[in-house]
């Protein structure tokens, strides 16, 4: 057998899963989808001392619109989020991420959250969530706190959730009536990480930008939000220029690297060339 | 916090029960073992095949609950009480699924390995969309990989199923 021994929990209330994991401190993992914590437990590179398994806990796999916030709860699997007309239109940064996510079968047991509390810095909801401002609801055992996703990145595979905690679901704020967004990535064949991949939003406002979402994958040691190009598409009319000059401030957020996906310039170069073509779709679609 | 656990020296199992190809089946199972492993050597099913054992090449694929799932990358103990199909689930008896027909009527497959996973992929596929396109197929195996044929026969494969399914529902 490949993993190390574990114990195995498989809790029917989040109540007995935070007690579990309490008991075991940061030896403990939480298994939802499992599709990125087993190759890890397979390969050796993680040995958690338990497994707190919470797919059988009730009321943990809603999609729904409710009180101003689109939530997905943590056990939304991504073929469930690649189905939804929800995701569709205003949500469409997390729409189209959704079914560019690894591939079809994989898709059918991974989960959003799980890919949060992964953290990989190439994980493609990391930045649909960024560009539209989500935040994740954590419960552990002081209770409940709500963590931007900016504040949830730490580094390569490294959140501010603490190992008691819990993702039980994630909101994002309803991003306005006239709202677009997409998510281009690049990849080398279906299945791969992303050699890069932007996600768009843009919330208008009297035909202006309200507030614009960039964020890059595969270009830094996390998800980046391109802070300087969502501040110059603020109040900005979204015609030629805007979009250039956004985009060439995007390329500037990223920090790539060399590696056999591609060089850095390379990379650079597909971050300006997505964000252009992210903005023209979202300006598009709003219209 | 409270107590840590002393580490379990001795290997814990535990038992499971799940439903194979309509079948109760039973095993003592420690928690990491994997549902492939599960099938194949504690069931002795063995065909569902370990191709690449890092869930990107779709060889183990089984449904659970109907649903297509990388059996390397689940755990047995996930599967408890749940249904699962294999491949031996798909003909029933001497007659062919329709699925199993097509690929041997279009020939879609030469060294077999990845044709387990690739016809139960497909029959999901077949249970949620009778008429899929040539391009509706390719991505929903695009979790399967073949590395002999090119994928061509692979697809017409399907499209004879779906032929097939379609003329059975007119009689």
């Amino acid at each position: 057998m490949y993993p190390a021994r574990f114990d195995y929990h498989s809790p029917s209330t989040l109540d007995e899963a935070l007690e579990a994991l309490e008991r075991y401190g940061d030896e403990g993992k939480v298994l939802a989808g499992g599709q990125s914590l087993i190759p890890l437990m397979k390969t050796r590179f993680a040995a958690p001392r338990a497994l707190v398994d919470i797919n059988r806990i009730d009321g943990l796999a809603e999609l729904r619109e409710q009180d101003g916030y689109l939530e997905i709860g943590a056990l939304v699997r991504h073929k469930a989020c690649e189905r939804s007309e929800l995701l569709e239109g205003r949500y469409g940064v997390l729409g189209d991420a959704a079914p560019q996510i690894s591939d079809p079968i994989v898709r059918n047991l991974g989960t959003v959250a799980g890919s949060l509390a992964h953290a990989d810095p190439q994980g493609d909801w990391g930045s649909a969530l960024l560009a539209l401002r989500a935040e994740v609801t954590a419960q552990g055992p002081d209770g409940t706190r709500t963590i931007p996703v900016d504040e949830l990145f730490r580094g390569p595979f490294t959140t501010s959730l603490a190992p008691t905690e819990i993702i039980t679901s994630i909101r994002v704020p309803d991003p306005g009536p006239r709202a677009a967004g997409t998510y281009l990535k690049l990849e080398r064949r279906i299945g791969d990480f992303a050699t890069v991949a932007v996600a768009v939003h843009v919330s208008f406002d009297n035909g202006t930008v309200g507030r614009a979402g960039i964020a890059l994958t595969g270009v830094g040691p996390r998800n980046l939000r391109a802070d300087a190009a969502e501040q110059a598409l603020a109040g900005a009319t979204l015609d030629d220029a805007a979009i250039e000059e956004a985009a060439r401030l995007a390329a500037e957020a990223a920090e790539p690297r060399d590696d056999i996906r591609g060089s850095a310039d390379y990379k650079r170069n597909v971050v300006r060339i997505f964000t252009e073509r992210g903005l023209r779709t979202a300006a598009r679609a709003a219209a | 916090m409270l107590e840590t656990p002393v580490p379990t020296e001795q290997a814990a199992t535990r038992p499971l029960t799940v439903t194979v190809n309509g079948e109760a089946r039973s095993g003592d199972v420690e928690a990491r073992l994997l549902l492939v492993h599960f099938l194949r050597q504690t069931l002795g099913l063995t065909g569902t095949h370990v191709g690449c054992d890092t869930t990107h090449c779709g060889a183990c694929t089984v449904l659970l609950d109907g649903t297509p799932v990388k059996s390397c990358t689940v755990f047995a103990v996930q599967a408890e009480g749940r249904e699962i199909t294999t491949v031996e689930g798909l003909a029933g008896g001497p007659e062919l699924d329709p699925v199993q027909e097509g690929f041997h009527e279009e020939h879609g497959l030469q060294c077999g390995f990845c044709t387990p996973g690739m016809m139960l992929a497909s029959k999901a596929l077949l249970a949620e969309n009778p008429d899929p396109s040539e391009e509706e197929i390719r991505w929903a195996l695009s979790g399967n990989i073949c590395r002999c044929t090119g994928y061509q026969n692979i697809v017409k494969a399907v499209q004879y199923a779906a032929g097939k399914l379609a003329a059975e529902g007119r009689q």
